[in-house]
């Protein structure tokens, strides 16, 4: 059987992830669960910046987790797509963004 | 904390409500009688935990009909819920609703919607609202791709203009005078989200793009057997769905579970203490009455359930129930 650190079934560990650090676990659990319920923005909002910051961040977890939210919710696939379309212009954006740097630097230093 | 997830995730539910001290599970009374008159359905859904089809033939013969509406004016009992197949089908509904409703309690019928639009079918809805039927109708989801993937092509249309019937003659209101409420369940292999979020973008969308109204929405676990077992099997989901369920087991629905209320009558008058236990052919059995002829309350009241695994389904998450979630 292969091995490998990232395993499907992991996820099913994450609900009991404050086993050591019950006060600290609890914390970010309650927090977790404000952050992503409904507010002044709806669940299916949060969700779509949830999955599309999953992406962003590369987390198998996350976009499994939070693929079948959006599912759950009635989300639907283009809606998926779209944000995640956010997501990936937002890390083209901000690399493009820092080629201002080079841009400062060759003004300066070229004659 | 010292769960261990595999345990969880591999449990039965005999295991699981011993470990929150609630087996035996027994029912608390029988509130909701409800009658599956038919397993005939002018649809095939592919989730459709009794299997129900243009092709099934059983349905409730008029001396058992009878019998359950001497059952159903049991003082006990406020609420009949008719389902099928597409109850409608059947030929004696309307003379069934008439006669129900003579007993003043609530009354309920599941509408696969898009039958309504059949011409015999079709005088059925002023039937039901005269008697003052709740209508709860079919809609898994509230965008035609997913809906139709489950239940079939042209589906989806036939059940927004079924729905716009429904509201021409007062039914979806908000006076709430003639309850339509929908069902949604999953088109997949996934768990429904929160019935108050899908609730909110059914009633957005539904309103905007088709300009048509409901009261409710009820979100239903699918539960693996029937048809859908055969679609998780086929698609490669089962194993993973059936871990989904346990994981997702949560004990603050147990206390609420629809089978302590209900008590469910199949085509042939046999008794269950739900309609999945009937799908899956599992009578009452704990030495209560298993037949409406032997109808007796007191010892139906407070019956053992038959509990098996496909029972995570309606613990998972916020539970569910032909009423919607649980929790």
């Amino acid at each position: 059987m292969s091995e490998t650190y990232y395993e499907r079934r992991d996820l099913e560990d994450f609900a009991y992830i404050g086993e050591y650090a019950p006060e600290a676990g609890a914390k970010f659990f309650d927090y977790y669960g404000v952050a992503t319920s409904a507010g002044v923005l709806t669940e299916r909002e949060k969700a779509l910046i949830a999955l599309a910051v999953a992406t962003v961040r590369h987390c198998p977890y996350c976009i499994d987790a939070y693929t079948h939210k959006c599912l759950s919710l009635g989300v639907a696939n283009d809606e998926m797509m779209e944000a995640v379309h956010v997501g990936a212009a937002m890390v083209a954006g901000d690399t493009l963004a820092h080629a201002t740097q080079i841009r400062k630097i060759i003004k300066k230093k070229e004659m | 904390m010292n769960a261990d997830p595999q345990a969880l995730a591999t449990e039965s539910f005999i295991d699981r409500l011993k470990a929150c001290g609630f087996y035996p599970l027994r029912a608390e009374t029988v509130e909701i009688l409800q009658l599956n008159i038919t397993r005939r359905c002018n649809l095939n859904c592919k989730h459709c935990h009794v299997q129900a089809g243009p092709s099934r033939t059983e349905r409730m013969s008029r001396e058992v009909l009878k019998l359950c509406i001497r059952a159903a004016a049991h003082p006990a009992v406020s609420t009949i819920d008719i389902t099928g197949g597409a109850p409608e089908l059947h030929p004696d509904i309307a003379w069934l609703v008439q006669s129900l409703a003579g007993l003043g309690k609530r009354l309920i019928v599941r509408s696969n919607l898009v039958v309504l639009l059949e011409p015999a079918q079709r005088p059925l809805m002023e039937v039901f609202a005269a008697n003052r039927v709740e209508l709860v109708g079919s809609l898994p989801d509230c965008r035609p791709e997913r809906s139709e993937r489950q239940r079939g092509a042209g589906t989806f249309p036939r059940s927004i203009e079924a729905i716009r019937e429904l509201n021409r003659i007062g039914y979806g209101r908000s006076d709430g005078s003639l309850k339509l409420d929908l069902v949604h369940n999953p088109a997949g292999a996934f768990l429904p989200g929160s019935q108050a979020a899908l609730e909110s973008e059914y009633r957005r969308i539904l309103q905007q793009r088709y300009g048509v109204s409901f009261n409710q929405l009820f979100s239903l676990v699918n539960c693996p057997i029937g048809r859908y077992w055969h679609y998780l099997t086929a698609s490669g989901n089962l194993e993973d769905y059936l871990r989904m369920l346990r994981c997702a087991f949560n004990a603050r629905t147990v206390e609420k579970l629809m089978c302590r209320r209900t008590l469910s009558v199949g085509c042939d008058g046999r008794l269950y203490d739900c309609d999945f236990n009937q799908a899956a052919d599992l009578t009452v059995n704990s030495g209560a009455p298993n037949h409406i002829q032997d109808f007796e309350f007191g010892r139906l009241a407070d019956r053992e359930i038959v509990v098996r695994n496909h029972c995570f389904a309606c613990t998972a998450g916020a539970g569910s129930s032909c009423q919607g979630s649980l929790a």
